[in-house]
Protein backbone atom coordinates (compact mmCIF):
# COMPACT_ATOMS: atom_id res chain seq x y z
CA UNK A 1 0.00 0.00 0.00
CA UNK A 2 1.43 3.32 -1.03
CA UNK A 3 1.27 6.38 1.11
CA UNK A 4 -1.30 8.84 -0.18
CA UNK A 5 -0.85 12.28 1.33
CA UNK A 6 -4.04 13.57 -0.27
CA UNK A 7 -4.42 16.53 -2.57
CA UNK A 8 -2.98 19.23 -0.37
CA UNK A 9 0.18 18.84 1.63
CA UNK A 10 0.17 21.39 4.39
CA UNK A 11 3.57 22.40 5.67
CA UNK A 12 3.51 24.10 9.02
CA UNK A 13 6.35 26.54 9.44
CA UNK A 14 7.21 28.82 12.27
CA UNK A 15 6.44 32.50 11.88
CA UNK A 16 8.88 34.41 9.72
CA UNK A 17 11.26 36.46 11.84
CA UNK A 18 10.58 40.14 11.84
CA UNK A 19 13.33 42.71 11.44
CA UNK A 20 14.21 42.61 15.11
CA UNK A 21 14.19 38.85 15.44
CA UNK A 22 15.99 38.57 12.13
CA UNK A 23 18.73 40.86 13.35
CA UNK A 24 18.89 38.85 16.57
CA UNK A 25 19.25 35.66 14.59
CA UNK A 26 21.99 37.14 12.48
CA UNK A 27 24.05 38.63 15.27
CA UNK A 28 22.87 37.19 18.60
CA UNK A 29 22.81 33.59 17.55
CA UNK A 30 26.06 33.93 15.63
CA UNK A 31 27.75 35.36 18.69
CA UNK A 32 26.31 32.52 20.76
CA UNK A 33 27.81 30.04 18.32
CA UNK A 34 31.16 31.80 18.43
CA UNK A 35 31.06 31.63 22.22
CA UNK A 36 30.28 27.91 22.11
CA UNK A 37 33.29 27.12 19.94
CA UNK A 38 35.50 29.38 22.03
CA UNK A 39 34.51 27.52 25.20
CA UNK A 40 35.62 24.37 23.42
CA UNK A 41 39.09 25.88 23.00
CA UNK A 42 39.23 26.63 26.72
CA UNK A 43 38.25 23.06 27.56
CA UNK A 44 41.29 21.80 25.71
CA UNK A 45 41.70 18.73 23.54
CA UNK A 46 40.29 15.41 24.65
CA UNK A 47 42.49 13.39 22.29
CA UNK A 48 44.48 10.50 23.76
CA UNK A 49 47.85 10.52 22.00
CA UNK A 50 47.73 6.82 21.36
CA UNK A 51 51.17 5.33 20.98
CA UNK A 52 52.51 7.46 23.81
CA UNK A 53 49.54 7.31 26.13
CA UNK A 54 47.03 4.50 26.17
CA UNK A 55 43.45 4.16 27.20
CA UNK A 56 43.48 2.11 30.42
CA UNK A 57 41.58 -1.17 30.15
CA UNK A 58 39.13 -2.64 32.63
CA UNK A 59 40.26 -5.57 34.82
CA UNK A 60 37.97 -7.97 32.96
CA UNK A 61 39.15 -6.77 29.53
CA UNK A 62 39.63 -9.76 27.23
CA UNK A 63 42.97 -9.29 25.53
CA UNK A 64 45.63 -11.75 24.42
CA UNK A 65 45.60 -15.13 26.19
CA UNK A 66 48.08 -16.18 28.84
CA UNK A 67 49.04 -19.66 30.05
CA UNK A 68 49.93 -20.00 33.70
CA UNK A 69 52.32 -22.03 35.89
CA UNK A 70 52.02 -22.90 39.53
CA UNK A 71 53.94 -20.28 41.39
CA UNK A 72 55.43 -22.65 43.99
CA UNK A 73 56.50 -25.60 41.83
CA UNK A 74 56.86 -23.90 38.48
CA UNK A 75 54.84 -26.66 36.79
CA UNK A 76 52.40 -25.77 34.06
CA UNK A 77 48.77 -25.69 35.01
CA UNK A 78 47.65 -26.96 31.62
CA UNK A 79 47.11 -30.74 31.52
CA UNK A 80 46.38 -30.94 27.83
CA UNK A 81 42.72 -31.85 28.13
CA UNK A 82 41.73 -29.90 24.97
CA UNK A 83 38.54 -28.58 26.55
CA UNK A 84 39.51 -25.07 25.44
CA UNK A 85 39.92 -26.29 21.88
CA UNK A 86 36.52 -27.94 22.09
CA UNK A 87 34.92 -24.78 23.48
CA UNK A 88 36.51 -22.47 20.94
CA UNK A 89 33.88 -21.28 18.45
CA UNK A 90 36.51 -19.94 16.08
CA UNK A 91 38.47 -23.20 16.21
CA UNK A 92 41.75 -21.42 16.72
CA UNK A 93 43.33 -23.51 19.50
CA UNK A 94 45.39 -26.58 18.78
CA UNK A 95 46.44 -28.86 21.63
CA UNK A 96 48.55 -32.01 21.33
CA UNK A 97 48.86 -33.79 24.66
CA UNK A 98 51.71 -36.01 25.87
CA UNK A 99 52.27 -38.16 28.96
CA UNK A 100 54.30 -36.85 31.85
CA UNK A 101 57.14 -39.19 32.81
CA UNK A 102 58.88 -39.31 36.19
CA UNK A 103 62.08 -38.05 34.54
CA UNK A 104 60.38 -35.18 32.80
CA UNK A 105 57.48 -33.59 34.60
CA UNK A 106 56.01 -30.62 32.82
CA UNK A 107 52.56 -30.23 34.33
CA UNK A 108 50.96 -31.10 37.61
CA UNK A 109 48.57 -33.65 36.14
CA UNK A 110 49.00 -36.93 34.33
CA UNK A 111 49.47 -35.39 30.90
CA UNK A 112 50.71 -32.09 29.60
CA UNK A 113 50.32 -30.05 26.44
CA UNK A 114 53.21 -30.86 24.16
CA UNK A 115 51.89 -28.42 21.59
CA UNK A 116 49.66 -25.51 22.53
CA UNK A 117 49.01 -23.02 19.75
CA UNK A 118 46.51 -20.20 19.44
CA UNK A 119 46.00 -18.67 16.04
CA UNK A 120 45.31 -15.08 17.05
CA UNK A 121 44.32 -14.08 13.53
CA UNK A 122 41.26 -16.30 13.98
CA UNK A 123 40.58 -15.74 17.67
CA UNK A 124 37.46 -13.72 18.38
CA UNK A 125 38.36 -13.00 22.04
CA UNK A 126 35.12 -14.47 23.36
CA UNK A 127 36.77 -15.93 26.47
CA UNK A 128 35.10 -19.36 26.21
CA UNK A 129 38.51 -21.07 26.56
CA UNK A 130 38.99 -19.32 29.89
CA UNK A 131 35.58 -20.55 31.09
CA UNK A 132 36.07 -24.06 29.78
CA UNK A 133 39.45 -24.59 31.44
CA UNK A 134 39.08 -26.76 34.59
CA UNK A 135 42.46 -25.67 36.01
CA UNK A 136 42.47 -21.91 35.22
CA UNK A 137 45.49 -22.62 33.07
CA UNK A 138 44.45 -20.20 30.34
CA UNK A 139 43.15 -16.71 31.02
CA UNK A 140 42.56 -13.66 28.89
CA UNK A 141 45.25 -11.03 29.48
CA UNK A 142 45.14 -7.28 28.96
CA UNK A 143 47.33 -7.03 25.91
CA UNK A 144 45.66 -5.75 22.77
CA UNK A 145 48.60 -4.67 20.62
CA UNK A 146 49.02 -7.77 18.53
CA UNK A 147 49.41 -6.58 14.96
CA UNK A 148 52.15 -8.22 12.92
CA UNK A 149 53.44 -8.38 9.40
CA UNK A 150 52.72 -12.00 8.52
CA UNK A 151 49.91 -14.35 9.44
CA UNK A 152 52.26 -17.04 10.63
CA UNK A 153 53.64 -14.63 13.23
CA UNK A 154 50.19 -14.47 14.74
CA UNK A 155 50.20 -18.16 15.68
CA UNK A 156 51.28 -17.98 19.31
CA UNK A 157 53.06 -21.02 20.68
CA UNK A 158 53.06 -22.32 24.23
CA UNK A 159 56.35 -20.61 25.09
CA UNK A 160 55.03 -17.25 23.93
CA UNK A 161 51.81 -17.67 25.86
CA UNK A 162 53.62 -18.77 29.01
CA UNK A 163 56.09 -15.89 28.97
CA UNK A 164 55.44 -12.91 31.20
CA UNK A 165 53.93 -10.31 28.91
CA UNK A 166 55.59 -6.93 28.65
CA UNK A 167 53.46 -4.55 30.70
CA UNK A 168 52.18 -2.43 27.88
CA UNK A 169 48.60 -1.86 28.83
CA UNK A 170 47.62 0.34 31.74
CA UNK A 171 44.87 -1.00 33.96
CA UNK A 172 41.93 1.17 34.84
CA UNK A 173 41.90 2.16 38.48
CA UNK A 174 39.00 1.50 40.80
CA UNK A 175 36.04 3.73 39.99
CA UNK A 176 37.67 5.25 36.91
CA UNK B 1 48.53 56.36 -18.16
CA UNK B 2 47.24 59.04 -15.86
CA UNK B 3 46.54 56.50 -13.17
CA UNK B 4 50.13 55.49 -12.71
CA UNK B 5 51.16 59.05 -13.33
CA UNK B 6 49.57 59.87 -10.01
CA UNK B 7 51.65 57.30 -8.16
CA UNK B 8 53.91 58.94 -5.63
CA UNK B 9 56.97 57.43 -7.23
CA UNK B 10 60.01 58.49 -5.33
CA UNK B 11 61.99 55.28 -5.00
CA UNK B 12 64.78 54.07 -7.27
CA UNK B 13 63.88 51.05 -9.40
CA UNK B 14 66.11 48.66 -7.49
CA UNK B 15 64.27 49.46 -4.25
CA UNK B 16 61.04 48.48 -5.96
CA UNK B 17 62.53 45.15 -6.99
CA UNK B 18 63.91 44.43 -3.52
CA UNK B 19 60.59 45.37 -1.94
CA UNK B 20 58.62 43.07 -4.21
CA UNK B 21 61.04 40.22 -3.52
CA UNK B 22 60.79 40.80 0.23
CA UNK B 23 56.99 40.90 0.19
CA UNK B 24 56.84 37.82 -2.01
CA UNK B 25 59.32 35.96 0.17
CA UNK B 26 57.73 36.91 3.47
CA UNK B 27 54.24 35.99 2.32
CA UNK B 28 55.32 32.67 0.84
CA UNK B 29 57.13 31.90 4.07
CA UNK B 30 54.05 32.85 6.06
CA UNK B 31 51.57 30.88 3.94
CA UNK B 32 52.53 27.36 5.11
CA UNK B 33 52.61 28.62 8.68
CA UNK B 34 49.14 30.04 8.18
CA UNK B 35 47.91 26.72 6.82
CA UNK B 36 49.26 24.77 9.77
CA UNK B 37 47.99 27.48 12.14
CA UNK B 38 44.50 27.13 10.71
CA UNK B 39 44.55 23.37 11.03
CA UNK B 40 45.84 23.43 14.57
CA UNK B 41 43.38 26.11 15.64
CA UNK B 42 40.50 24.25 14.00
CA UNK B 43 41.61 21.21 15.95
CA UNK B 44 41.47 23.16 19.20
CA UNK B 45 38.01 24.40 18.35
CA UNK B 46 36.94 20.80 17.83
CA UNK B 47 38.56 19.43 20.99
CA UNK B 48 41.58 17.81 19.33
CA UNK B 49 45.22 18.69 18.73
CA UNK B 50 45.45 19.06 14.98
CA UNK B 51 48.61 17.99 13.16
CA UNK B 52 51.40 17.47 15.72
CA UNK B 53 53.48 14.59 14.39
CA UNK B 54 55.68 16.06 11.64
CA UNK B 55 58.44 18.15 13.13
CA UNK B 56 58.17 20.13 16.37
CA UNK B 57 54.49 20.80 17.12
CA UNK B 58 53.63 19.62 13.61
CA UNK B 59 55.17 22.72 12.07
CA UNK B 60 56.69 20.77 9.18
CA UNK B 61 53.32 19.32 8.17
CA UNK B 62 52.73 21.74 5.25
CA UNK B 63 56.29 21.13 4.05
CA UNK B 64 55.66 17.39 3.95
CA UNK B 65 52.40 17.95 2.11
CA UNK B 66 53.92 20.30 -0.43
CA UNK B 67 56.67 17.76 -1.13
CA UNK B 68 54.01 15.11 -1.55
CA UNK B 69 51.99 17.28 -3.94
CA UNK B 70 55.07 18.31 -5.91
CA UNK B 71 55.94 14.69 -6.59
CA UNK B 72 52.57 13.95 -8.19
CA UNK B 73 52.04 13.46 -11.86
CA UNK B 74 50.56 16.56 -13.58
CA UNK B 75 47.64 14.87 -15.27
CA UNK B 76 44.59 16.40 -16.90
CA UNK B 77 41.24 14.79 -17.64
CA UNK B 78 40.48 13.69 -21.21
CA UNK B 79 37.50 16.05 -21.37
CA UNK B 80 39.48 19.11 -20.29
CA UNK B 81 40.75 21.98 -22.41
CA UNK B 82 44.38 21.60 -21.63
CA UNK B 83 45.77 25.08 -22.24
CA UNK B 84 43.13 26.76 -20.09
CA UNK B 85 43.36 23.97 -17.56
CA UNK B 86 47.07 24.74 -17.11
CA UNK B 87 46.72 28.52 -17.14
CA UNK B 88 43.83 28.87 -14.69
CA UNK B 89 45.71 28.16 -11.44
CA UNK B 90 48.43 30.55 -12.55
CA UNK B 91 45.86 33.32 -13.02
CA UNK B 92 44.50 32.59 -9.56
CA UNK B 93 47.85 32.81 -7.83
CA UNK B 94 49.29 35.70 -9.84
CA UNK B 95 46.30 37.94 -9.13
CA UNK B 96 46.28 36.95 -5.46
CA UNK B 97 49.95 37.79 -5.06
CA UNK B 98 49.77 41.04 -6.99
CA UNK B 99 46.89 42.25 -4.84
CA UNK B 100 49.27 41.84 -1.93
CA UNK B 101 51.40 44.71 -3.24
CA UNK B 102 48.75 47.14 -2.05
CA UNK B 103 48.74 46.23 1.63
CA UNK B 104 50.71 48.92 3.47
CA UNK B 105 52.93 47.53 6.20
CA UNK B 106 54.18 50.88 7.36
CA UNK B 107 54.90 54.46 6.52
CA UNK B 108 57.82 55.76 4.47
CA UNK B 109 61.02 54.91 6.34
CA UNK B 110 64.59 55.91 5.76
CA UNK B 111 66.64 52.75 5.36
CA UNK B 112 70.37 53.57 4.94
CA UNK B 113 69.40 57.04 3.82
CA UNK B 114 67.06 55.88 1.08
CA UNK B 115 63.37 56.65 1.55
CA UNK B 116 61.51 53.35 1.32
CA UNK B 117 57.75 52.98 1.66
CA UNK B 118 56.94 49.82 3.56
CA UNK B 119 54.37 48.75 0.99
CA UNK B 120 54.55 47.32 -2.48
CA UNK B 121 53.09 50.32 -4.23
CA UNK B 122 50.89 53.19 -3.08
CA UNK B 123 48.56 53.75 -6.00
CA UNK B 124 46.08 56.56 -5.98
CA UNK B 125 43.21 54.18 -6.71
CA UNK B 126 43.92 51.95 -3.70
CA UNK B 127 41.01 49.62 -3.05
CA UNK B 128 39.83 49.75 -6.67
CA UNK B 129 43.05 48.03 -7.69
CA UNK B 130 42.37 45.27 -5.18
CA UNK B 131 38.81 44.90 -6.48
CA UNK B 132 40.06 44.78 -10.05
CA UNK B 133 42.51 42.02 -9.20
CA UNK B 134 39.80 40.24 -7.23
CA UNK B 135 37.62 40.37 -10.32
CA UNK B 136 40.40 38.93 -12.47
CA UNK B 137 41.18 36.27 -9.90
CA UNK B 138 37.75 34.82 -10.51
CA UNK B 139 38.86 34.06 -14.04
CA UNK B 140 41.18 31.60 -12.35
CA UNK B 141 38.22 29.90 -10.70
CA UNK B 142 35.90 30.19 -13.70
CA UNK B 143 38.41 28.96 -16.27
CA UNK B 144 39.67 26.25 -13.97
CA UNK B 145 36.16 24.98 -13.31
CA UNK B 146 35.05 25.20 -16.90
CA UNK B 147 38.20 23.86 -18.54
CA UNK B 148 38.18 20.80 -16.27
CA UNK B 149 35.32 19.40 -18.32
CA UNK B 150 33.60 17.99 -15.25
CA UNK B 151 30.13 18.88 -14.08
CA UNK B 152 31.12 19.30 -10.45
CA UNK B 153 33.93 21.68 -11.31
CA UNK B 154 31.59 23.54 -13.60
CA UNK B 155 28.91 23.87 -10.92
CA UNK B 156 31.51 25.10 -8.44
CA UNK B 157 32.77 27.67 -10.92
CA UNK B 158 29.24 28.88 -11.68
CA UNK B 159 28.54 29.29 -8.01
CA UNK B 160 31.82 31.13 -7.61
CA UNK B 161 30.95 33.58 -10.35
CA UNK B 162 27.48 34.28 -8.96
CA UNK B 163 28.87 34.65 -5.46
CA UNK B 164 31.56 37.07 -6.57
CA UNK B 165 29.11 39.29 -8.41
CA UNK B 166 26.70 39.35 -5.48
CA UNK B 167 29.22 40.07 -2.80
CA UNK B 168 31.69 42.32 -4.55
CA UNK B 169 28.91 44.90 -4.85
CA UNK B 170 28.23 45.08 -1.14
CA UNK B 171 31.93 44.83 -0.30
CA UNK B 172 32.67 47.77 -2.54
CA UNK B 173 29.77 49.82 -1.22
CA UNK B 174 30.77 49.14 2.37
CA UNK B 175 34.18 50.62 1.57
CA UNK B 176 32.79 53.79 0.04
CA UNK B 177 31.81 54.94 3.54
CA UNK B 178 35.44 54.68 4.59
CA UNK B 179 36.61 56.45 1.45
CA UNK B 180 34.17 59.31 1.99
CA UNK B 181 35.25 59.70 5.60
CA UNK B 182 38.95 59.61 4.75
CA UNK B 183 38.57 61.70 1.62
CA UNK B 184 41.25 59.75 -0.23
CA UNK B 185 41.67 56.49 -2.15
CA UNK B 186 45.32 56.04 -1.24
CA UNK B 187 45.66 53.29 1.33
CA UNK B 188 48.45 55.01 3.24
CA UNK B 189 46.33 58.16 3.19
CA UNK B 190 43.43 56.21 4.68
CA UNK B 191 45.67 54.92 7.47
CA UNK B 192 46.91 58.45 8.18
CA UNK B 193 43.30 59.64 8.33
CA UNK B 194 42.63 57.10 11.09
CA UNK B 195 45.06 58.79 13.47
CA UNK B 196 42.29 60.01 15.73
CA UNK B 197 39.96 57.05 15.60
CA UNK B 198 40.09 53.76 13.77
CA UNK B 199 37.32 53.50 11.24
CA UNK B 200 35.74 50.39 12.62
CA UNK B 201 34.12 52.54 15.32
CA UNK B 202 32.37 55.19 13.16
CA UNK B 203 31.98 52.71 10.29
CA UNK B 204 30.97 49.71 12.40
CA UNK B 205 28.14 48.74 10.07
CA UNK B 206 30.47 49.00 7.10
CA UNK B 207 33.02 46.88 8.95
CA UNK B 208 30.49 44.10 9.55
CA UNK B 209 29.36 44.18 5.92
CA UNK B 210 32.96 44.17 4.75
CA UNK B 211 33.81 41.17 6.91
CA UNK B 212 30.74 39.22 5.81
CA UNK B 213 31.43 39.99 2.17
CA UNK B 214 35.09 39.09 2.66
CA UNK B 215 34.16 35.62 3.83
CA UNK B 216 32.21 35.23 0.59
CA UNK B 217 34.97 36.78 -1.51
CA UNK B 218 37.62 34.42 -0.21
CA UNK B 219 35.26 31.42 -0.46
CA UNK B 220 35.63 30.71 3.21
CA UNK B 221 33.11 29.08 5.48
CA UNK B 222 30.20 29.79 5.91
CA UNK B 223 30.16 30.88 2.25
CA UNK B 224 32.36 28.12 0.85
CA UNK B 225 29.70 26.94 -1.59
CA UNK B 226 32.26 27.13 -4.36
CA UNK B 227 34.06 24.14 -2.92
CA UNK B 228 31.18 22.62 -0.96
CA UNK B 229 32.79 19.23 -0.54
CA UNK B 230 29.62 17.49 0.55
CA UNK B 231 27.83 18.17 -2.72
CA UNK B 232 30.48 19.19 -5.27
CA UNK B 233 33.38 16.86 -4.34
CA UNK B 234 35.92 19.68 -4.33
CA UNK B 235 34.30 22.44 -6.34
CA UNK B 236 36.27 24.09 -9.11
CA UNK B 237 39.51 22.26 -8.30
CA UNK B 238 37.98 18.79 -8.25
CA UNK B 239 40.07 17.72 -11.23
CA UNK B 240 43.28 19.38 -10.11
CA UNK B 241 46.10 17.56 -8.41
CA UNK B 242 49.73 18.09 -7.59
CA UNK B 243 51.24 21.53 -7.91
CA UNK B 244 48.21 23.03 -9.65
CA UNK B 245 46.14 22.13 -6.62
CA UNK B 246 48.78 23.70 -4.37
CA UNK B 247 48.60 26.84 -6.53
CA UNK B 248 44.85 27.07 -5.90
CA UNK B 249 45.34 26.41 -2.22
CA UNK B 250 48.01 29.10 -1.95
CA UNK B 251 45.85 31.50 -3.94
CA UNK B 252 43.01 30.98 -1.50
CA UNK B 253 45.20 31.61 1.51
CA UNK B 254 46.91 34.57 -0.14
CA UNK B 255 43.47 36.01 -0.77
CA UNK B 256 42.73 35.55 2.91
CA UNK B 257 45.91 37.45 3.77
CA UNK B 258 45.04 40.22 1.30
CA UNK B 259 41.52 40.58 2.63
CA UNK B 260 42.71 40.63 6.23
CA UNK B 261 45.31 43.19 5.21
CA UNK B 262 42.59 45.31 3.63
CA UNK B 263 40.44 45.01 6.74
CA UNK B 264 43.40 46.06 8.89
CA UNK B 265 44.25 48.97 6.62
CA UNK B 266 40.76 50.30 6.07
CA UNK B 267 39.10 49.66 9.42
CA UNK B 268 41.64 48.70 12.06
CA UNK B 269 44.08 51.55 11.72
CA UNK B 270 46.85 49.90 9.69
CA UNK B 271 50.18 50.29 11.47
CA UNK B 272 48.81 52.72 14.08
CA UNK B 273 48.85 51.62 17.70
CA UNK B 274 45.94 52.37 20.03
CA UNK B 275 46.08 55.01 22.81
CA UNK B 276 48.43 57.21 20.83
CA UNK B 277 51.50 55.01 21.28
CA UNK B 278 54.13 55.88 18.68
CA UNK B 279 56.70 53.10 18.37
CA UNK B 280 59.75 53.52 16.13
CA UNK B 281 59.15 52.92 12.44
CA UNK B 282 60.59 49.42 12.22
CA UNK B 283 57.81 48.15 14.52
CA UNK B 284 55.10 49.11 12.02
CA UNK B 285 55.17 45.93 9.88
CA UNK B 286 54.92 43.80 12.99
CA UNK B 287 51.92 45.79 14.20
CA UNK B 288 50.23 45.21 10.85
CA UNK B 289 51.12 41.52 10.91
CA UNK B 290 49.79 41.14 14.45
CA UNK B 291 46.51 42.80 13.49
CA UNK B 292 46.29 40.60 10.39
CA UNK B 293 46.83 37.57 12.57
CA UNK B 294 43.89 38.63 14.74
CA UNK B 295 41.66 39.00 11.68
CA UNK B 296 42.83 35.65 10.31
CA UNK B 297 42.13 34.02 13.67
CA UNK B 298 38.63 35.42 13.45
CA UNK B 299 38.30 33.91 9.97
CA UNK B 300 39.26 30.50 11.33
CA UNK B 301 37.03 30.93 14.36
CA UNK B 302 34.05 31.62 12.12
CA UNK B 303 34.93 28.65 9.97
CA UNK B 304 34.90 26.44 13.04
CA UNK B 305 31.55 27.84 14.15
CA UNK B 306 29.12 28.47 11.34
CA UNK B 307 27.65 25.81 9.05
CA UNK B 308 27.58 26.35 5.32
CA UNK B 309 24.71 28.39 3.92
CA UNK B 310 22.26 27.05 1.40
CA UNK B 311 22.65 28.58 -2.03
CA UNK B 312 19.39 30.58 -1.98
CA UNK B 313 20.24 31.80 1.53
CA UNK B 314 23.57 33.02 0.23
CA UNK B 315 21.89 34.96 -2.55
CA UNK B 316 19.16 36.43 -0.37
CA UNK B 317 21.68 37.45 2.27
CA UNK B 318 23.83 39.15 -0.33
CA UNK B 319 21.12 41.01 -2.22
CA UNK B 320 18.39 41.49 0.37
CA UNK B 321 20.40 42.20 3.51
CA UNK B 322 23.97 43.23 2.82
CA UNK B 323 23.40 45.37 -0.25
CA UNK B 324 20.59 47.55 1.28
CA UNK B 325 22.57 47.81 4.51
CA UNK B 326 25.67 48.90 2.62
CA UNK B 327 23.69 51.46 0.62
CA UNK B 328 22.11 52.79 3.80
CA UNK B 329 25.50 52.96 5.46
CA UNK B 330 26.87 54.87 2.50
CA UNK B 331 23.93 57.32 2.52
CA UNK B 332 24.16 58.00 6.24
CA UNK B 333 27.92 58.47 6.03
CA UNK B 334 27.57 60.84 3.10
CA UNK B 335 24.94 62.91 4.92
CA UNK B 336 26.99 63.06 8.12
CA UNK B 337 30.18 64.01 6.26
CA UNK B 338 28.42 66.63 4.12
CA UNK B 339 26.61 68.31 6.99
Amino acid sequence: MTYDPGDVVEVIRGPAPGPVMGAYRVFGETLRGLKTTFMRVLEGPVTIQYPEEKTPVYPRFRGRHRLHRFEDTGLEKCVGCSLCAAACPADCIRVVAAENTPERRVSAGERYAAVYEINLSRCIFCGYCEIACPFDAITMGHDYEMSDYTRSDLIFTKEMLLAEPIERTPLRREGE
Amino acid sequence: MTVFGLVDYFEPWWVQIIKSLVIFGVIFAVLPVLIVYERKLLGRFQGRYGPNRVGPYGLLQPLAEIVKFALKEPFHPATSVESLFRIAPMIAIVTAVSALALVPFGDVQRIFGTPVGLYGIDVSIGPLYVFALGGISFYGIMLGGWASGSKYSFLGAMRGAAQLISYEVSQGLSLVGVLITAGTLSLTGIVHAQRGMWYFIPQFCGFLIFMAASFAETNRAPFDLVEADAELVGGYFTEYGGTAFVAYLFAEYTNMIVVSGMAVTLFLGGWLMPFGIHPPGWVDPFVVLAKMLIVLTFFIWVRATLPRLRYDQLMSLGWKVLLPLATLNLLVTAIVVAS
